[in-house]
């Protein structure tokens, strides 16, 4: 109301712009991914393809084990978001309802754990897993993933904690409800929507992990998508454009699911724990 | 809601030995355990083994055993002109993608908490790069700047300006082509924490400010920056740590080339030790990167909270 109509267009316009800037690159992909071979090799690439065709997927499919590779994915996904969440709403509970060594240690690891450089957390890492023979292995990933995603999933839900009354817990107590008890039925419930949000921002997270995957796959029935994906490009950096395009496309789609779903959950959740710490 | 659960609670009054004052520390330890472990086991302990690496010979698939040989993986990397190549690259690299990344989320953050229209559909849409796969991020800017079928290149020569180039094999251009895409992939995060401090600030102040006659940077300026500067050196700070320690948008789009224009610290410590198998040395890096990293952190978190009274601990 007090913003005159020229700052107005400004600001449409700044908008327009960042809009533009985020989304090409998608759009491009998605432009390549549909395009035959002799548009791609055409000096004069255009937005939209002319001669649409689903060829590149059905080649990045003969290529490379996608179907296999999605399934690791899946399940290393899968696997990292359920064990996280389970292990992870228990402590997120101390960590937000006590004031004891116990949170403030924890708190402080969640910190300290987003400045850890993976160099120093790899190679150790590598050699602990080649003992347990879990190099190589779906299962030697999940694990890796759950600690990793673990920092993040605790500060989301220690800020969906603090975001239910104590009073009710308190009222459970008085009524004679044990200290699980009052979790199980009491807190949990509320929890939930919370905890799920955690959950699929836990499998986005997996979903997405290169470094950790590229470390510690080693054969191609065992890898995940985004190691799979890097196989299209060969030795010297040439890569077959139209195939490479699909797959990454396919490789993202659920990621953009799943975070449509929480979008809204995520930043809020975020916002719960700067404003409540 | 609440009815629900009082109606399926059993009707016991008195508390049974299992009630929460008897041994409060018992059932915390029981509540944390299952986390704990996995993080002692996986993140603590391999740290810490990370660091006595860092002192040894270990190499990979070798039979002798490992021997401590005290800090000669340090004094050869102080010789290992290589490695400060590769870390000044990585210097360049954090700092030259946190600023632009801070500045462009800030203004889209201030956009964003503007009463305009389709704001939703906005801010989704400027979040879709954080939920991308990294390897994606940069097989997409791979597709971009591709010297032939890249449509920068293709634009650049539609409005006139010459017959594009390789971006990503030039070797002026390379860093600050992928400069370019590590502020397009990390802008959604910081624009969200950013946005959440905005939310913080309060408006009634900021209307206050409007009547008495100041104007959008004034305002800005004695509102909402004092507000949201905790938000903003908190993120700026992890902004940091992360880029500096990236890895899988370089891995893809250059691999650390050409002629090693590109080669980030971490690009750098993985070849040596998973191509090259030198675990200890490459753990001696990593101690390294922490080590000078958190004493320009702790340089740059002092120089900017210095002069501010309160609210540092908001992260």
């Amino acid at each position: 109301m007090r913003t005159s109509t020229a700052a107005r267009t400004g600001q449409y316009a700044a908008l327009l712009a960042y809009l533009v800037f985020l989304a090409f690159p998608f759009l491009w992909l998605i432009s390549i991914a549909f395009k035959p071979p002799r548009e791609l090799a055409s000096l004069h690439p255009t937005w939209i393809p002319q001669d649409p065709t689903l060829d590149n997927f059905r080649q990045a499919f003969d290529e490379q084990p996608l179907l296999r590779a999605g399934l690791n994915s899946l399940l290393a996904a899968l696997g990292a978001a359920v064990i996280a969440v389970l292990i992870a709403t228990p402590m997120a509970y101390v960590m937000a309802r006590r004031r004891g060594r116990l949170a403030k240690a924890a708190t402080g690891w969640v910190v300290v754990s987003q400045a850890f450089p993976f160099v120093l957390l790899i190679i150790p890492l590598f050699l602990v897993l080649k003992n347990l023979g879990l190099i190589n292995s779906v299962p030697g990933l999940v694990m890796v993933y759950v600690v990793w995603s673990l920092p993040f999933a605790l500060w989301m839900l220690a800020g969906y904690v603090r975001a239910v009354p104590r009073e009710l817990e308190e009222a459970a107590a008085v009524d004679g409800a044990g200290r699980l008890r009052t979790l199980v039925s009491v807190t949990a419930p509320l929890l939930a929507p919370g905890i799920v949000a955690t959950a699929l921002f836990a499998f986005i997270t997996a979903w997405n992990e290169f470094f950790f995957a590229l470390v510690l796959l080693k054969t191609p029935e065992r890898q995940t998508l985004p190691v799979i994906l890097t196989h299209f490009i060969g030795a010297e950096g040439v890569a077959d454009l139209g195939p490479l395009a699909a797959a990454a496309f396919l490789a993202t789609l659920p990621s953009l699911v799943v975070f449509a779903l929480i979008q809204r959950r995520i930043t809020g959740g975020m916002l719960a724990g700067a404003v409540k710490s | 809601m609440t009815s629900v659960t009082e109606s399926s609670r059993p009707a016991r009054r008195a508390p049974g030995p299992d009630a929460p004052r008897g041994a409060p520390d018992h059932g915390a330890w029981f509540l944390v355990l299952p986390a704990l472990i996995p993080i002692l086991v996986l993140s603590v302990g391999p740290l810490l083994y990370g660091i006595l690496l860092a002192f040894t010979d270990a190499q990979s698939g070798r039979t002798e055993p490992t021997r401590w040989i005290g800090t000669l993986n340090f004094q050869d990397l102080l010789h290992d002109t290589l490695f400060w190549e590769s870390f000044r690259i990585g210097l360049v690299w954090a700092v030259g993608v946190t600023v632009p990344q801070f500045l462009l989320a800030l203004g889209l953050a201030l956009l964003l908490n503007q009463n305009l229209r389709m704001r939703w559909l906005a801010r989704a849409l400027a979040i879709i790069p954080w939920a991308m796969p990294e390897v994606v991020v940069g097989i997409m800017w791979r597709l971009v700047y591709n010297t032939d079928a890249g449509i920068l290149n293709e634009t650049l020569r539609d409005l006139g300006l010459g017959d594009g180039r390789d971006w990503l094999s030039g070797l002026g251009t390379a860093l600050p082509a992928v400069i370019v895409v590590g502020v397009w992939a990390g802008m959604p995060q910081t624009t969200v924490a950013l946005l959440a401090g905005l939310q913080n600030t309060p408006r009634e102040l900021h209307e206050a400010a409007a009547v008495d006659g100041a104007g959008a940077w004034r305002r800005f300026r004695t509102v909402t920056w004092p507000a949201l500067r905790p938000v903003a050196l908190a993120i700026t700070a992890l902004n940091l740590i992360w880029n500096f320690n990236s890895f899988a948008l370089v891995y893809v789009l250059t691999n650390g080339g050409p002629g090693g224009r590109t080669r980030l610290p971490m690009l750098f410590a993985y070849e040596e030790a998973f191509r090259y198998g030198q675990f200890g040395y490459a753990a001696a890096m990593g101690c390294v990167m922490v080590a000078l990293i958190s004493i320009l952190l702790a340089v740059f978190l002092v120089g900017r909270l210095r002069g501010e009274a309160k609210g540092g601990d908001a992260a």
